[in-house]
């Protein structure tokens, strides 16, 4: 086959009106180039849950697809507060979001969860005052 | 018979707001929830999706996942945006003044049984 795609979002933190628009996007990408749609279900839970923690939590971030043969390699970056204690924000249901968030349906502590649950790969490094990276890798 | 959200408006008087050209999609089964990291993880395409929350962020989710469509209860109507959005999205939206306990099992009953 010989796929070789890349390409990249940006997400602007706090606009919840477009929340979701960018994996929308990635979706229907996805599917132009024939992907599998297992493989573009988990992709776009990731990119969905990575979208909206940047909405949500940071001032702006990227999302970035590269598609080869083999998988699916997801690179989210953001540039916002950092994550204090990732092993507790890993946990189903643990979250910092306000009422405000939350009242929308989003802040069920449950976004890096599914990341990982939909993830072959999952590494997350995030730095205080800076901002978190994440590294999702789907296999195909 | 198949079923699909013509069918189901029909049955549980529910009234069409949005997206109406995918009323004839079939519907294979439903979820239930508010919160939208749950449905992503748990929900399935051709679910209809049967939900409080009226803004325009329930689109998207209903997109990705390839939604059946979107029943609103409780009497909730969608926000502008959220029409808009479903129209773009051909996502078929629909409101009741049921609750959601009344709305699943009324669409158990018609398609699981």
């Amino acid at each position: 086959m010989n796929q070789n795609y890349e390409f990249s979002f940006p997400v602007e933190g706090g606009n919840f009106d477009d929340a979701g628009k960018v994996s929308v996007e990635i979706k229907r990408l996805l599917k132009d180039y024939g992907i599998p749609s297992e493989i573009v279900r988990r992709t776009v839970i990731a990119t969905y849950e990575s979208e909206v923690n940047i909405i949500s939590y940071a001032h702006h971030g990227t999302i970035a697809i590269h598609v080869t043969d083999d998988s699916i390699l997801i690179n989210i970056t953001d540039s916002g507060p950092g994550i204090t204690d990732i092993e507790q924000a890993m946990e189903q249901g643990y979250s910092t979001a306000d009422d405000h968030i939350r009242e929308m349906g989003f802040g069920a502590g449950m976004g890096l969860f599914n990341i990982r649950n939909c993830s072959d790969n999952f590494e997350i490094v995030s730095t205080l005052n800076e901002g978190t990276f994440l590294k999702i890798v789907i296999n195909r | 018979m198949k079923m699909n959200l013509a069918i189901l408006s029909e049955k549980l008087g529910l009234e069409v707001r949005g997206g109406e050209d995918g009323l004839n999609r079939e519907v294979s089964g439903g979820y239930v929830g508010d919160l939208l990291s749950d449905v992503m993880a748990n929900s399935k395409k051709n679910d209809v999706w049967i939900t409080c929350q009226s803004h325009p962020n329930i689109i998207a989710v209903s997109a990705l996942k390839e939604h059946a469509g979107i029943i609103l209860v409780l009497g909730k109507e969608p926000e502008r945006d959220t029409l808009e959005n479903a129209s773009r999205e051909g996502i078929p939206l629909l409101v009741t003044t049921l609750s959601g306990f009344e709305v699943v099992g009324r669409i158990y009953n018609l398609i699981k049984t």
